[in-house]
C-alpha cells in the first residue's frame, strides 16, 4: 500500500527567524467563492472611496488681484510658474510650489486683456490701452517697467511661436510681431478681406507652426496660413466664440469655448461639422485649457463653475465650484498635469487638483503598501519611461531648444498622469463595474449650485420645447422637406474658403 | 492538484484564428489551452464574430484575448503550488483501501503527520454532538449534549478555553474566525469568545437546533425546533430574516458553500432551499420517502449527498436539475455525512464511518457499481457516531462521537495549497495577518440581497425593459381597493356594488371585502333616501310626487 498525507512545515510559510510571511497563492476558482459579488463590493467600496476622497480646492493664490483674473499666461520653460493679468491692468508672476507672488506690474491702464510668454522667459502682455508690453519678471524686480512696447489697435489676445522669437497679436486684424527686430511695426497682417470685428481670440498652433487661428466677435472663427500670409478658411457659427485652444498632441484639432453654452472640438481639415460638442455649462464658456497629455481639458465659465472634460466624452468628468468663486473668465491646466487653475471675477487665483480624489506627496504607508502590492507592474512600467526620459535629459546639450524641453515636460506629465499613477486594481474594477446601477450613481453625482442646477433644468425644458416644436413642424411638412441635421453641424452657420 | 510541469508546452498567446492543427506540439498547446480554459475559465466565450459594432467587436475582442492570457497564465502559475495532495493507493489489485487501518496509515506517514490522529476520550461528558474546525483548520470546537464546549489548538494539543453550560447544547459554529464562536443552547443561541466570556446572547434565536454561518456574508442563521431559519447579521448584531419553514422540526441543516443557500432537511423527506430574500423555499426537493437524516453539499455546489432513515444514500445534482444521480444503501441509516476539499465523502452510520471517493459523484443509476466500495474505513468498535468534518486543508477526519472526540488521518482529503491571501483561510496565518484578513474581510462584506441560485449573476445589468421594472417597483404601492373603486363607478339604478355583492357567489361566506361593500351600499342607501326626504320637502306637498330617488 503506498500511503503519503498531507504535512506542511510552518517554515513553508516563514522562514524560521524571520518576521516576513509568505504569501502563497491558489488560484483555483473554487477556493474563491463570490467572486463576482466580492470584485463588485470592492468596486463599490472604491468609487465611494474616491467619491469620499474628492476635495479638488487646495487653495487660492496669496495675495489676490484687486479686480477680476481675466487672463493666464502658464511659462513653458518650467513647471511652476505662471502669470495672471487683472481687470486693473496689473499682472503677477506666481510660484506654484509655494502659492506666493513673485513678481507683479502694472502693465496696462485697464482690462490685460492677453498674456503669453517668450522662450527666453520673458513675459508678453496686451491691453486694450492699445499697447503691447514686455517683462523680465525672473530677472527685474517688481513693479519695474516694461523692456519693450508695441503700439497698434486694441489687443485682445497675443500668441507666441513655440520656438522663434515672433509673437501674433489680435485686434481687429491678426498682427505677427518679431521680438528680435528693433522695428515696431508688424512683420506680418493678417486679416479676412470682408471682417472688420474685433478679434475675441487668438492661438498659435504649437506643432504645425504656420497655421493660426481666431475667433472673432463676428462669430466666426477664422484659419491663416502664415506661409501664404493669408486666411485659409472662415467658419461662422450661431454665435460668438469666446476662446480656443489647440490640442497638444493632435496638431490639427483645437477647441473653440462658445456663447451657446458648449466647447466644439473642430478638425482644421473638415470645419464641416464639429468633431465633439461638450455639453454642460449653463453659461457662455470663457476660457479653455488643454492637458499637457491632450486626453482631457477644463473649461471655466460664465456660470462660476470650471468643468473638466475627457476629450472622448461628451459630458464632463467633473465640475469644481466654491460659493465664493464668481464668473470665471481664464482656466489652465498645469504642465505636470496634477494641478488646475481658474481666475475669476472676483480677483482670486485658484488652484485645484486635476483628480478630485488623487493626493500627492508622501503617501502614507498603509497606502503605499496597497499601491506596491497591486501595482508593482504599472510602476515597473512607469520606472522604466522615467529612465529613457531621464537618458533623453542627459544627452541633451543645456538649452538646446523648446522642442525638447517640451518634449520632456509631456513625458513627465505622462509619466505623473494621476490616471496612470493609480492605474492599479481599484481603477481596473471601477471600469469594470461601472455600469452598475449604484455605483454609476455614485460616481457621477456632484453637488451643484442652486443656481446652476435650476439653470440646467430651465436649459432642458428649453431645449426639449425646442426639439418638440421643430418636431411638430416637421409632422405637419411634406415628408422629407425638412430634414434632420446632425448636432454637430448645427451649429455651423455658413462656411467660407 | 499539480500537475507535471515537464508535459508542459512553454506559455504563448494563441493566435485569435487557431491554425489547423498540424503537427503534434501544435496539438499538445491546444490541449494545454482547453485544460487551462477547463480550470480556469470563467463561462464560455463570446461569439466576436457576429457582433456588428466595430468598436464593440474590438473591445470584445480585447477581453476574450484578455480572458485566454489570463486562463494560460493561471494554468502556467500551477508550477508554483509547493505541495501535491496525499495520497492511499493499492499496490496491486487484491489490495483495498478499505482495509487499511488508523495505526497503518499513522506509521507510514512522518512522525508530525502521524500525530494529527489522536483521540480525546471523555465519556462522562456525554455524547458529543458537535466538532467544527475554523475555516483554515487551525482550531477545533467540540461541544457535548450534556452541555461541555471546549476549542484547542489540536496541532498543538493546546487547550483554548474548556465550558461546563450545565444545559442542553444542540450545535456550536466557528464563526468568521477562531475568535468567536456561537453555540445553541436550550433556550437560545450564545456567542462566546475565544477565551469563553459570553459575549452575546442572541435571545431572538430561539431553541436552534443546528447552526449555520455563511463567512462571506458575516451571518450566522440558526433553524428551531419549530422549523423556523434565524439570520443574524454577526458583523452588526441586526437580526436580518425569520423564514419558517412550516414543514415542522427539521432533520438536517447545511449550507451550500458555493452560493450561500441553506439546505434544511425535514421528517417527510423533502429537502428545502433557503435564502434570505424569499419567504418560500427557492427550490423543494423530495429527495427521500422518510425522514431526511444528513445533508451535505460540496464546494464547487455541484453535488449533494443526503441520507435518509431508509439507510439510503443519495446524490443530487443541485446546479441545475435537482434529480438524483445516483444512490445507494448503508447497513444502518447514516447519523451525519461530510464532503472534504477535494470532494472525499464522509458518511457516518451507527459506529461506523465511511470515506467515499469523488467517484460517487460521477455515478450513475445505469453504472455497474450498485454499491461503491469505501475509500476508507473507521469504528466499529461500540462509539456511535454523531458528527463528522474534514479539517480543511489537512488529510484529517474529525469525529464527535459517543465517548469523546477523535481525529483520523484521510489520505487525499485535504486542499494542498491553500491561499493566504483568502481572508480566513490561511493555515499559518499570524496575529497581524488573521486581524487584517478581517479588516478586509468586512469590507469586502457580502450584501444578503447578493445570495441567489447564481452567485455570479451580481453585476449583470438588468434588461429587463423600462416598463417591466416600473411596474415591480409598483408593488410596493397601495394595492388598489376594490371596494373604493366600486363605490364611484357611475351605473344606473342598480349600482356596481350591489351587481357585486349579487355575483359575489357564496353568500354564507361573509369577509371583510363583502362587509365593506354591503356597508358602502347601505350608505348610498341612506343618503339616496335622505336626498329623497329633503326634496320632497323642499318641492311642498303639492309637488312632491316629483321627487326622484336620482342624483
Amino acid at each position: 500500500m503506498r500511503i503519503k498525507a498531507l504535512s506542511r512545515s510552518a517554515a513553508s510559510a516563514q522562514a524560521p527567524g524571520s518576521n516576513v510571511a509568505k504569501n502563497i497563492r491558489n488560484l483555483d476558482p473554487d477556493l474563491h467563492p463570490f467572486e463576482r459579488a466580492r470584485e463588485y463590493t470592492r468596486a463599490l467600496n472604491a468609487t465611494k472611496i474616491e467619491r469620499m476622497f474628492a476635495q479638488p480646492l487646495l487653495g487660492d493664490f496669496e495675495p489676490g488681484h484687486v479686480d477680476g483674473v481675466y487672463s493666464f499666461a502658464k511659462d513653458p520653460e518650467c513647471l511652476d510658474h505662471f502669470a495672471s493679468g487683472s481687470g486693473d491692468g496689473i499682472v503677477k508672476v506666481w510660484d506654484l510650489t509655494s502659492r506666493k507672488e513673485q513678481w507683479q506690474g502694472q502693465a496696462h491702464n485697464n482690462i490685460v486683456k492677453g498674456m503669453c510668454w517668450t522662450r527666453d522667459r520673458k513675459l508678453i502682455t496686451c491691453g486694450s490701452d492699445q499697447k503691447i508690453q514686455m517683462f523680465e519678471p525672473y530677472t527685474t524686480p517688481s513693479k519695474s517697467p516694461p523692456v519693450a512696447t508695441w503700439h497698434g489697435g486694441a489687443f485682445t489676445s497675443v500668441s507666441h511661436h513655440r520656438s522663434l522669437p515672433s509673437f501674433a497679436a489680435a485686434s481687429d486684424k491678426v498682427s505677427i510681431y518679431d521680438i528680435s527686430r528693433a522695428s515696431g511695426a508688424p512683420v506680418q497682417t493678417l486679416q479676412w478681406p470682408t471682417a472688420i470685428d474685433t478679434i475675441n481670440a487668438l492661438a498659435w498652433n504649437q506643432v504645425e507652426t504656420s497655421i493660426i487661428a481666431s475667433c472673432a466677435t463676428d462669430r466666426a472663427i477664422i484659419l491663416y496660413d502664415l506661409r501664404t500670409n493669408s486666411p485659409l478658411h472662415r467658419t461662422v457659427l450661431n454665435l460668438a466664440s469666446n476662446c480656443m485652444a489647440w490640442s497638444p498632441m493632435e496638431a490639427f484639432n483645437f477647441l473653440v469655448g462658445n456663447e451657446d453654452h458648449n466647447t466644439y472640438l473642430f478638425d482644421m481639415r473638415n470645419m464641416k461639422r464639429a468633431l465633439n460638442i461638450y455639453k454642460g455649462h449653463v453659461a457662455a464658456v470663457m476660457s479653455v485649457d488643454w492637458s499637457p497629455t491632450g486626453e482631457e481639458f477644463v473649461s471655466g465659465s460664465y456660470d462660476r463653475s470650471v468643468r473638466i472634460w475627457e476629450r472622448q466624452k461628451g459630458q464632463s468628468r467633473d465640475v469644481y465650484h466654491t460659493r465664493r468663486m464668481q464668473r470665471v473668465f481664464s482656466v489652465a491646466w498645469s504642465p505636470d498635469n496634477n494641478y488646475l487653475l481658474s481666475g475669476s471675477d472676483d480677483g482670486n487665483v485658484r488652484l485645484w487638483r486635476a483628480k478630485a480624489s488623487s493626493r500627492q506627496g508622501v503617501k502614507s504607508y498603509a497606502l503605499r503598501q496597497k499601491l506596491q502590492w497591486q501595482s508593482f507592474k504599472c510602476l515597473d512600467f512607469l520606472s522604466s519611461l522615467w529612465a529613457s526620459l531621464r537618458t533623453a535629459v542627459n544627452s541633451m546639450p543645456y538649452g538646446r531648444g523648446v522642442l525638447e524641453a517640451r518634449q520632456i515636460s509631456t513625458g513627465y506629465a505622462l509619466l505623473m498622469t494621476p490616471s496612470k499613477l493609480s492605474n492599479t486594481d481599484d481603477d481596473a474594477l471601477k471600469e469594470r463595474y461601472k455600469h452598475m446601477p449604484e455605483i454609476k450613481r455614485i460616481a457621477r453625482h456632484r453637488h451643484l449650485p442652486k443656481q446652476v442646477k435650476k439653470a440646467a433644468e430651465i436649459k432642458t425644458e428649453e431645449l426639449a420645447a425646442i426639439k418638440r416644436r421643430e418636431e411638430n413642424e416637421r409632422r405637419h411638412t411634406k415628408k422629407g422637406q425638412v430634414r434632420r441635421k446632425a448636432a454637430r453641424e448645427t451649429m455651423i452657420l455658413a462656411r467660407e474658403q | 492538484m499539480a500537475s507535471e510541469p515537464s508535459s508542459k508546452p512553454p506559455a504563448t498567446r494563441r493566435p485569435s484564428r487557431p491554425a489547423p492543427v498540424t503537427d503534434e506540439e501544435e496539438r499538445a498547446k491546444a490541449q494545454y489551452a482547453k485544460a487551462a480554459d477547463e480550470q480556469y475559465g470563467r463561462g464560455g466565450r463570446i461569439k466576436t464574430k457576429a457582433v456588428k459594432d466595430k468598436k464593440l467587436r474590438a473591445n470584445l475582442r480585447a477581453v476574450e484575448s484578455k480572458h485566454r492570457d489570463a486562463t494560460l497564465q493561471a494554468k502556467n502559475a500551477e508550477i508554483l503550488l509547493e505541495n501535491e495532495a496525499g495520497f492511499l493507493e493499492p499496490d496491486h489489485e487484491l489490495e483495498r483501501t478499505y482495509k487499511v487501518r488508523q495505526d497503518e496509515v499513522r506509521q507510514a506517514v512522518g512522525v508530525e503527520t502521524a500525530k494529527k490522529g489522536f483521540e480525546l476520550r471523555l465519556p462522562d461528558l456525554g455524547p458529543y454532538d458537535a466538532c467544527e474546525y475554523t475555516r483554515n483548520g487551525r482550531e477545533l470546537l467540540i461541544a457535548s449534549r450534556k452541555g461541555h464546549v471546549a476549542t484547542m489548538d489540536w496541532r498543538a494539543g493546546k487547550l483554548g478555553c474548556e465550558l461546563q453550560l450545565g444545559e442542553t447544547v444542540r450545535d456550536a459554529k466557528w464563526l468568521h474566525n477562531n475568535q468567536m464562536f456561537a453555540v445553541a443552547q436550550k433556550k437560545c443561541v450564545y456567542v462566546y469568545g475565544n477565551d469563553g466570556v459570553e459575549i452575546h446572547r442572541l435571545k431572538k434565536h430561539a431553541e436552534a437546533v443546528r447552526l449555520e454561518y455563511l463567512p462571506y456574508h458575516w451571518l450566522l442563521a440558526s433553524i428551531s425546533t419549530a422549523g423556523v431559519i434565524r439570520y443574524t447579521d454577526t458583523s452588526t448584531g441586526q437580526m436580518l430574516t425569520e423564514l419558517p419553514t412550516k414543514l415542522g422540526p427539521p432533520t438536517a441543516f447545511c449550507q451550500n458553500p458555493y452560493n450561500a443557500i441553506l439546505h434544511a432537511g425535514h421528517q417527510k423527506g423533502t429537502v428545502t432551499l433557503w435564502s434570505p430574500n424569499s419567504s418560500t423555499p427557492l427550490v423543494k426537493i423530495l429527495a427521500h420517502h422518510g425522514p431526511v437524516r444528513a445533508l451535505a453539499v460540496d464546494k464547487s455546489g455541484r453535488y449533494m449527498v443526503s441520507t435518509c432513515q431508509d439507510r439510503r444514500v443519495s446524490i443530487f445534482d443541485i446546479r441545475n436539475t435537482y434529480k438524483e444521480l445516483f444512490s445507494f444503501h448503508l447497513r444502518q441509516p447514516a447519523q451525519t455525512v461530510t464532503i472534504s476539499d477535494r470532494n472525499l465523502t464522509a458518511i457516518g452510520y451507527g459506529t461506523h464511518v465511511s470515506v467515499y471517493k469523488p467517484d460517487i459523484f460521477s455515478m450513475t443509476p445505469d453504472s455497474e457499481i450498485k454499491l461503491p466500495a469505501p475509500y476508507m474505513n473507521w469504528g466499529g468498535d461500540g462509539q456511535a457516531v454523531f458528527r463528522l468534518r474534514f479539517c480543511p486543508f489537512e488529510d484529517v477526519l474529525g469525529i464527535a462521537h459517543n465517548s469523546g472526540f477523535s481525529s483520523i488521518l484521510v489520505p487525499g482529503a485535504g486542499e494542498a495549497n491553500p491561499d493566504s491571501l483568502e481572508p480566513g483561510t490561511n493555515p499559518f496565518e499570524n496575529t497581524r495577518q488573521r486581524q487584517e484578513a478581517e479588516v478586509h474581510s468586512l469590507l469586502e462584506k457580502l450584501q444578503p440581497q447578493m445570495i441567489s441560485l447564481d452567485p455570479n449573476f451580481v453585476g449583470n445589468l438588468n434588461l429587463a425593459s423600462e416598463e417591466q421594472r416600473c411596474r415591480e417597483r409598483d408593488l410596493d404601492a397601495k394595492p388598489e381597493d376594490k371596494i373604493e373603486k366600486l363605490k364611484k363607478k357611475a351605473r344606473g339604478r342598480n349600482s356596481a356594488l350591489r351587481k357585486y355583492l349579487r355575483k359575489r357567489g357564496q353568500k354564507n361566506v361573509i369577509d371583510e371585502e363583502k362587509v365593506r361593500a354591503r356597508e358602502a351600499m347601505r350608505a348610498n342607501d341612506r343618503k339616496i333616501a335622505e336626498k329623497l326626504a329633503s326634496d320632497k320637502k323642499k318641492y311642498g306637498p303639492a309637488l312632491e310626487r316629483f321627487a326622484t330617488k336620482g342624483f
